[in-house]
């Protein structure tokens, strides 16, 4: 038996008009932790739905080895028999079953087709342990946060015997402490033998946890680096994955900052359903123009929630505070209102609040102030292909036409469709929430550079990242927040990863 | 012949149905000698079919903003007697009961619009309970019996036809007339907007492409209009239908209401955050169905020439099915009044040509339901191959 326990050759896969794999060469060793790394739209996900089987032997060139044996299969079934499991980025559970009934979920635990309950609680309880969910295996999916979900996700692989376990982007949704536990988590299914392909996009990630690494480039393989006789560096494998050195993964700044613009003062917000739970607590602070100013913070500190009540109240019950823009004192009740005194918030989830994914990209563009575009209430179609254009082209959103629907971009171009959104209603005060979760490297450094101009331009920028080096390498000034609170303010030269990570814990709180 | 082939790609929804609609078209020509296109017939497709186009238009919109109507049907009943309480009954001038029985209409918008809207009550649920609540009320206004009749003045609603202003014997003149100025007018519009792409230095269709389309489009057109003249002319309903095809094609397709609606329909969480006024928008939307129901309400009473407990059965169903088969989805956000519009025919044609041939009205029904399955289905085949 050979040491690969995965042999794929020479695999390639066309799409009517495209190569989306060319001649892919993926090898993985028993028992290591192997990354599969990449800009969006080079193949990881193809590659690894032709493993899978979702598209079925005959539809794609090349062959695949198992464990020594040659593998054709015709779906997914024939391929989790063999005990290749994949967990993909959207996770697959019922919210309103519990995670017991989740883990054996088209696996039951059952004779005759009636369900075994005590088996299936039992085996339950043991898979949880050895994921390291101390939860009860009857609690509703729906209760559980996304970090626990994910291991309930793995729980579930592990219920099938699984050999090789395939993560797509498992940390996209998680904060620093969740991911840092799944990492750990998978460092542990490796002592117990079990292979493991990760698909990330953090890099940090990536050089943490992997023993070998390939990169794919325009659906082909350029290399598969070994971690154990080089210690690679980040920057190595970006070079890998866009095909040229990056400098500095930030654009450079030049901050010209001036008077204050926004400021909001004694911000109070209870939780929409359970109104005796406060999510903001006492929150202050002030925005300039030219200023990017950051807020950090684990997931569930409240920072979405703080966003979206100052942007026309759209979250939250019993909001109490005052706004003020340059200095004089503004109502903001609706995200009419917020538009009008020139409040922008690029959501964190775009499929969800963000986009119109059955909308061409200009109707995207121009959804958030028509009246710029219309007059007397009517639609000036002309005028708005222009406008769009320009945006389009000044950021590089990479389409063939403006009549394409958004949701047939990638990632990172449905992202600019959002930002250009915001950007065609002329905000004074962009709020950007998550900027780049799911973008790849190449289209990050762009968005980042816009923002960089955008707030040349006069504009006060408020950015929210669960990526600490996102905050620390585009705010001037930042804000760390912790259970609804601020815990700290930082410039960028005091900020670090280490003091900010202590604000965010909770583990200092400024006197 | 590339050109043709990208275009048609590009629209295959709307092209599908129209070729759709012309092959339907042709099989009952084949099927009844020729039967289905003489000006009689032709003028009769119309009558009948006035008052369903009339709530595929409300109702298009409706399910593009991601709901339903049930009701419409029990609203048509119940607005039939309305009008034939005031009319009849209370002598009340024709006028004055057509106005309260479209503010009626519009009342219960406002009723269903309110519950969907503002309460968040699912809108098949609420409509599901118009539909029962309109149908009693109808029984309980007509204390289950018909009226009838109504007067004259009443009946033109739906079987009057524009007066011609020529005098000409045989031919209508008027309805050529018109014809041909609807012509220019399309020809300008045509023109126009390619001059306006080529200022923009937008990309532009090949000559031959546009003057291809508007020749097909006239000679339809006239003929239509030919047809008609050499029967009584244009039916009012023809005219109030245009009117509406027209003002909500515009509205839908150009104005800042239009896009509301769709963006509330293409997704509702992310039209909120761009400061549209979702709950507003759905609201309106019901109420427009009200009036629009009413309209329809009073012509179906007038062709009927009665108000009657059961008037109406069902209707809801052929608009709704009119919509679909128009390209509209049920999630929302997709659909044209156009499309509403060319559904609603092809269920009209296939009425009118397989009453005709003498197919029962069992088979009718059946047959609807495929044709309703199959256009859907090819909607859906499409888009997933792509």
């Amino acid at each position: 038996m050979s040491a690969f326990i995965l042999e794929m050759n020479n695999i390639t896969k066309t799409f009517p008009g495209v190569k989306a794999l060319d001649n892919v060469n993926l090898k993985v060793k028993q028992g290591e932790i192997h990354a599969l790394v990449g800009e969006n739209g080079a193949g990881k996900s193809t590659l690894m739905k032709v493993l899978s089987g979702v598209y079925p032997a005959g539809s794609y060139e090349g062959t695949i080895n198992f464990e020594g044996e040659a593998c054709h299969f015709k779906d997914i079934n024939q391929s989790e028999q063999l005990g290749i499991v994949i967990i993909h980025q959207e996770l697959a559970l019922s919210p309103y079953l519990s995670i017991a009934e989740n883990i054996f979920l088209g696996n039951e635990r059952q004779s005759r087709q009636i369900i075994d309950w005590q088996a299936t609680y039992a085996e339950s309880r043991e898979l949880l342990e050895r994921v390291g969910l101390h939860d009860s295996p009857e609690t509703a999916v729906m209760d559980i946060g996304v970090g626990k979900q994910q291991l309930v996700e793995i729980a579930k692989a592990l219920s099938k015997n699984v050999k090789l376990l395939i993560l797509d982007e498992p940390t996209a949704a998680l904060n620093e402490t969740d991911s840092e536990n799944l990492l750990q988590l998978l460092l542990e299914l490796k002592q117990q033998g079990i292979t493991s392909i990760l698909i990330s996009h953090k890099l940090n990630e990536v050089s943490f946890v992997s023993d070998s690494i390939t990169v794919l480039r325009d659906g082909q393989t350029i290399e598969t680096l070994d971690a154990h006789t080089e210690k690679i560096a980040e920057e190595r494998i970006i070079k890998g994955m866009v095909g040229r050195e990056l400098t500095s993964r930030f654009p450079d700044r030049h901050p010209d900052i001036q008077e204050t613009i926004f400021e909001v003062r004694n911000w109070e917000v209870y939780h929409p359903q359970q109104s005796d739970r406060k999510m903001i607590d006492d929150v202050n602070f002030y925005l300039r123009k030219g200023e990017i100013v950051g807020i950090a913070g684990l997931m569930g500190a409240g920072r979405t929630e703080l966003a979206m009540s100052i942007f026309g109240k759209s979250y939250g019950k019993r909001i109490s505070g005052e706004l003020y823009k340059n200095g004089a004192r503004i109502e903001v009740n609706t995200v009419a209102q917020a538009i009008e005194h020139g409040i922008a918030y690029v959501s964190e989830d775009r499929k969800t609040y963000g986009l119109n994914l059955i909308e061409d990209i200009k109707r995207n563009i121009t959804s958030a102030n028509l009246k710029r575009i219309s007059w007397a209430s009517i639609v000036d179609e002309n005028q708005e292909i222009v406008e769009a254009q320009a945006l389009k082209m000044k950021l590089n959103i990479k389409t063939p036409t403006l009549e394409q629907l958004a949701g047939n971009l990638s990632g990172g171009n449905q992202q600019k469709v959002v930002l250009s959104k915001w950007m065609f209603t002329e905000p004074d005060i962009l709020i950007l929430d998550e900027p780049t979760r799911g973008v790849d490297v190449g289209a990050k450094f762009e968005i980042y550079t816009q923002i960089n101009e955008l707030a040349q331009q006069g504009m006060a920028v408020l950015v929210i990242s669960s990526e600490l080096p996102e905050v620390l390498g585009l705010s001037d000034r930042l804000y760390v927040m912790n259970e609804g609170r601020f815990t700290g303010e930082l410039t960028k030269e005091e900020a670090n990863q280490e003091n900010v990570m202590r604000y965010m814990t909770g583990s200092e709180v400024e006197a | 012949m590339q050109v043709l082939i990208q275009l048609f790609r590009n629209n295959i929804r709307e092209y599908g149905m129209i070729i759709a609609l012309i092959l339907i078209t042709g099989l009952f020509f084949l099927l009844t000698d020729g039967v289905n296109l003489k000006p009689l017939n032709l003028t009769n497709l119309i009558l009948q079919n006035g008052f369903i186009l009339v709530l595929a238009i409300g109702m298009v919109l409706v399910i593009i903003t991601g709901n339903i109507d049930l009701s419409v049907g029990s609203v048509v009943a119940f607005i039939g007697a309305i009008a034939g309480v005031l009319i009849i009954n209370m002598n009340v001038p024709v006028w004055l009961a057509v106005i309260i029985a479209i503010a009626a209409g519009g009342l219960i918008g406002i009723w269903q619009g309110f519950w969907i809207a503002y309460v968040g009550i699912p809108s098949f649920i609420v409509t599901l309970a118009g539909m029962l609540i309109f149908r009693g009320l109808t029984l309980w206004l007509l204390d289950g019996k018909s009226l009838a009749p109504f007067p004259e003045s009443f009946q033109k609603l739906s079987s009057g036809f524009v007066p011609d202003l020529f005098q000409g014997g045989e031919l209508h003149i008027f309805t050529i007339v018109l014809s041909l100025v609807l012509s220019f007018v399309l020809i300008y519009l045509e023109f126009n907007k390619r001059k306006t792409q080529v200022q923009y230095q937008f990309e532009v269709v090949p000559l031959w492409v546009s003057i291809a389309k508007l020749a097909l489009l006239l000679l339809a057109i006239n003929w239509f209009a030919y047809q008609l003249a050499m029967n009584k002319g244009i039916p009012t309903v023809l005219v109030i239908v245009l009117v509406l095809i027209i003002v909500y094609s515009f509205i839908m397709k150009k104005t800042v209401m239009g896009r509301h609606i769709y963006a509330t329909g293409g997704n509702k969480k992310a039209a909120d955050l761009s400061g549209i006024k979702t709950k507003r928008v759905v609201f309106w939307v019901f109420v427009n169905n009200g009036v629009l129901a009413a309209l329809a309400g009073l012509m179906f009473a007038a062709r009927l020439n009665s108000a009657t407990p059961a008037a109406g059965n069902m209707l809801e169903l052929d608009a709704i099915a009119s919509v679909f088969i128009g390209g509209a989805s049920m999630a929302g956000g997709v659909g044209t009044v156009i499309g509403a519009i060319v559904g609603g025919l092809v269920m009209g044609v296939m009425n009118n040509g397989m009453s005709l041939i003498g197919v029962g009205i069992d088979w009718q029904q059946a047959i609807k339901g495929m044709v309703l399955l199959i256009a859907v289905g090819f909607d859906v085949y499409n888009k997933n191959k792509r």
